[in-house]
């Protein structure tokens, strides 16, 4: 039987216990639904829009690529957000619903290792359907002749898998206020309906009936993560925001050259904050 | 090994636990018994780190807030019903629960030998009976070969020849000298598996006994439902009201009202009348 002697050790996070997690994680995503449904929906929703892209066609200002990878960012704005989400949502109230959670928290490891490990093995499935989709999308333009920014292209896709992973943290945060898996799914569909079509629409409506000014409309886009992405990818493969009209305008002229990072910090503050949110909030449920 | 001093838990303004207070020596078979909603599972979870309460937990000397992890250690736990992980193989499920507590795949071997799992190891979770997931948890349990077994409900979900299978394994658990701390409904199973029972109600302690004084502590009573021989059931009727038990007929024979430890006290006034017996059953 155990002794002990060798058991009696600090409360500290180890990582090997994180990886056997997150390795768990990611089996789990290999062997279920949702992964290939999302991963085939991802890659066969880019590869339509490549494929649809017409070679020596300039429309709204972009040339063969630019129209692609516009078409991609609007593809990933909506697609990406709602994978994140969901799998957020549904990773801590569902495994608190089926026994999962008190199961595996009946081993000795502590609620940071099971919720660390949960979440990089769902961030590492994430990736795997982003940068898949992107992948097929890139392999289609190219063999149509439309020709890759192989540079602006992986930025694209890097920006997506944040967006992706930001909205998983998000998702976990809603999941742990909630007792059922439902309930923290109707609430993350709600957030990602906020998110990806309100908060836009709401922005441009707010703009024409208040006449807000141009930095404070720049301030309420970046608030919204969703917002960020498409500026920041955007900014990645074209270089200027004038499309976006006198928002994009103003954060050019503000922030010239660095504007590109500086909506990458915004995105990494997208990921880190409802993460370590979550994180905080786990570690303090009272009853799992 | 495990100490418990005023152990109390609320969920919201309803306290489910109350002034729960339990010393379990090391290689002390203990059983909490109640009826549902008594807050039998709410102690296993609270010495387990799973919900916040008040009180005092220690085990083996540690505190079980501030050191879940070391506590945790050296206890395995059988939850109810594997209820999840579902797509999971019992080997996969094995490996990665020995993984978490860092012990190598041979050990998996050993404990599915252990438990006569070893057929089984390839099938899904889903596809395993209730004994077959009830063996697999028992498994999971065993992998750290712990000092402490906790076990929810070990017999709820099983038909009668998993749930005698599942008693003579934890038996043997039981006379390798590990502390078992039992939650039950069952007093059958409580009486055969445990030195000590702690009955309770309503989360609080009704009655700490040995198993064999339980019945007569609580006053439980059950029925007996007697099949009897062709047209002796007015007879039985007779015996039975004669030597003061509450009996009444049914369709298939006699109800007679016993004490659960007085149960031979009907039947032998019967067999003493001469009224044939063909079969009983108990209910409660």
């Amino acid at each position: 039987m155990t002794s002990v002697a060798s058991i009696d050790s600090p409360e500290r996070p180890d990582l090997s216990t994180i990886g056997t997690i997150a390795g768990k994680e990611i089996r789990d995503a290999i062997h279920s639904r949702w992964f290939w449904l999302w991963t085939f929906a991802f890659a066969g929703l880019a590869s339509f829009t490549a494929a649809v892209a017409l070679p020596g066609s300039q429309v709204a200002g972009f040339g063969n690529f630019g129209r692609t990878a516009a078409s991609l960012v609007a593809l990933a704005q909506i697609i990406v957000p709602l994978m994140g989400l969901t799998l957020g949502a549904y990773s801590i109230a569902g495994q608190k619903e089926n026994g999962a959670l008190r199961f595996l928290l009946s081993h000795p490891i502590s609620r940071t290792e099971a919720f660390w490990g949960t979440y990089l093995g769902l961030a590492a499935s994430l990736a795997a359907t982003v940068f898949g989709g992107f992948g097929i999308a890139g392999i289609i333009t190219v063999a149509q002749g439309g020709g890759v920014n192989a540079d602006s292209f992986i930025r694209i896709a890097i920006l997506s898998w944040l967006l992706a992973v930001s909205m998983l943290g998000l998702g976990m945060l809603i999941s742990t206020f909630a007792d059922r898996a439902s309930a923290a799914l109707g609430i993350a569909i709600f957030t990602w309906l906020g998110f990806a079509f309100i908060g836009d629409l709401g922005v441009i409506g707010t703009s024409v009936a208040t006449s807000l000014p141009t930095w404070s409309l720049l301030l309420t886009a970046v608030l919204n993560p969703v917002e960020a992405f498409r500026l920041a990818s955007l900014t990645a493969f074209s270089g200027s925001l004038d499309v976006l009209g006198p928002a994009g305008r103003y954060a050019v002229d503000t922030f010239g050259d660095n504007l590109g990072w500086m909506l990458f910090l915004v995105m990494g503050a997208w990921v880190v904050v409802p993460t370590i949110l979550a994180w905080w909030r786990f570690n303090r449920i009272g009853d799992l | 090994m495990i100490e418990i001093q005023r152990l109390t838990k609320r969920y919201g303004s309803t306290e489910v636990v109350k002034d729960f207070t339990l010393d379990v020596g090391a290689g002390e078979s203990v059983a909490l018994w109640g009826p549902n909603g008594a807050g039998k599972t709410t102690v296993v979870r609270c010495i387990l780190g799973l919900v916040k309460y008040e009180g005092v937990i220690t085990v083996d000397g540690l505190d079980a807030r501030s050191r879940g992890k070391a506590v945790r250690a050296l206890m395995g736990y059988v939850p109810q019903e594997l209820s999840f992980y579902d797509e999971m193989t019992a080997d996969d499920l094995l490996d990665y629960s020995a993984s978490l507590r860092g012990i190598g795949p041979d050990r998996v071997d050993e404990v599915a030998e252990l438990v006569d799992l070893t057929d089984h190891l390839t099938k899904r979770v889903r596809e395993l009976s209730g004994g077959l997931k009830q063996r697999l948890g028992i498994a999971t349990a065993l992998l750290p070969d712990p000092p402490i077994l906790l076990l929810d409900e070990p017999t709820s979900n099983l038909d009668a020849r998993s749930r005698d299978a599942a008693i003579e394994l934890l038996e043997d658990l039981r006379r390798d000298g590990r502390t078992l701390l039992v939650t039950s409904h069952h007093i059958e199973e409580v009486a055969m598996l445990v030195d000590r029972v702690v009955a309770m109600e309503d989360g609080r302690i009704n009655v700490i006994c040995g198993p064999t004084d339980l019945a007569e502590k609580l006053g439980l009573r059950v029925w007996l439902h007697l099949i009897l021989a062709n047209g002796s059931a007015d007879r039985a009727l007779a015996v039975l009201n004669e030597q003061g038990f509450s009996a009444k007929m049914n369709s298939r024979g006699v109800l007679v009202e016993v004490s659960a430890q007085g149960k031979g006290d009907a039947v032998a006034a019967l067999q003493h009348a001469g009224v044939e017996i063909k079969d009983l059953e108990v209910w409660r």
